[in-house]
């Protein structure tokens, strides 16, 4: 992580994703095909699914949760089934887990080993969520990776880091921000970022009336 | 061999050659059962083109930042949570 804010996505700028990355994805792609294990439309077709997954299908699923008790029951304990219900794709994964987020408790998620990550609820991976510093600091030091993103976690809050190493993929459901009672649903998610669902952001703050 | 929920477990502590998602940094760590996830298979052997079966269970750890970075200088106290599959698991004390 570099010393600047990360609300925004940029290049890797200490990664070795650059050009023999590339390279060695392209001849894996091309291999996979001369080989039939794929076919040039079905990576193109995936790429396409991948691009076109945003935060806002999870933004969905929280706000749903935050005006409806009941409904976040159902989100903590399968909340592959609760993204189906809203008639949302849940993507590959066998098990969606979310985090709810309270006074007491702070989730966050990281992939130590990759980037594992909800890309179907919440779209492609922000690069710095990819980048080694975030990846070894967040287990390490979640702390001060939190302060570096504007976040101060009081010491009496408990702090869990959550590694995504294997088949389950972690979805933090936010604190509700205070004053927002009067807000519809389609309001309420306007305010959920996809850097409050990955735990290094609080949802956004509501516009004054 | 299968583990509850809140049971005292330890990360094995051993190498692997080839692919493996049990993270450096737990291996021969203490750790606790926060949840039994189900079976998947497993992808030390489906890395490599094989169908990964017999599924092996995977469970949700979670680790005192004290005993995965004893000493370190880090502001203030948290928990890391990790799936591991069963065979990284050996009973803790």
């Amino acid at each position: 992580m570099s010393e600047h804010a990360h609300d925004h996505d940029h290049a890797p700028i200490t990664d070795a994703q650059g050009p023999a990355a590339a390279r060695r994805a392209r001849a894996l792609e091309q291999l996979l095909v001369e080989k039939g294990v794929l076919r040039a439309e079905e990576i193109r077709a995936g790429i396409d699914w991948l691009v076109s997954r945003t935060p806002a299908d999870g933004a969905r699923l929280v706000a749903r949760a935050w005006v409806d008790p009941e409904f976040k029951q159902r989100l903590l304990a399968d909340a592959r089934s609760a993204a189906l219900e809203l008639g949302l794709d849940p993507g590959p994964s066998p098990v969606v887990v979310a985090l709810e987020n309270t006074e007491a408790v702070h989730h966050m998620v990281v992939c130590t080993l990759c980037s594992c990550y909800p890309r179907a609820l919440l779209g492609p991976p922000p690069a710095w969520y990819k980048s080694l510093p975030y990846r070894s600091r967040a287990v390490s030091d979640p702390r001060g990776v939190l302060a570096e993103f504007g976040l101060e976690i009081h010491d009496d809050v408990q702090l869990r880091v959550f590694d995504s190493t294997a088949d389950i993929r972690y979805l933090v459901i936010p604190r509700r921000p205070p004053g927002t009672d009067e807000l519809s649903e389609e309001q309420l998610a306007a305010l959920v970022t996809r850097d409050s669902m990955i735990g290094v952001a609080q949802p956004a703050a509501p516009a004054l009336a | 061999m299968s583990y509850r929920v809140g049971e005292p477990v330890t990360i094995a502590d051993r190498a692997h050659r080839g692919h493996h998602r049990t993270p450096a940094y737990l291996k021969g760590k203490p750790g606790r059962v926060e949840r039994v996830h189900a079976a998947f298979r497993n992808p030390e052997t489906r890395a490599y083109g094989d169908d990964g079966l017999p599924r092996m269970p995977l469970y949700l750890v979670s680790f005192a930042r004290s005993d995965l970075w004893p000493g370190a200088r880090a502001s203030g106290d948290h928990r890391v949570y990790v799936d591991v599959f069963e065979h990284w698991l050996e009973e803790g004390k």
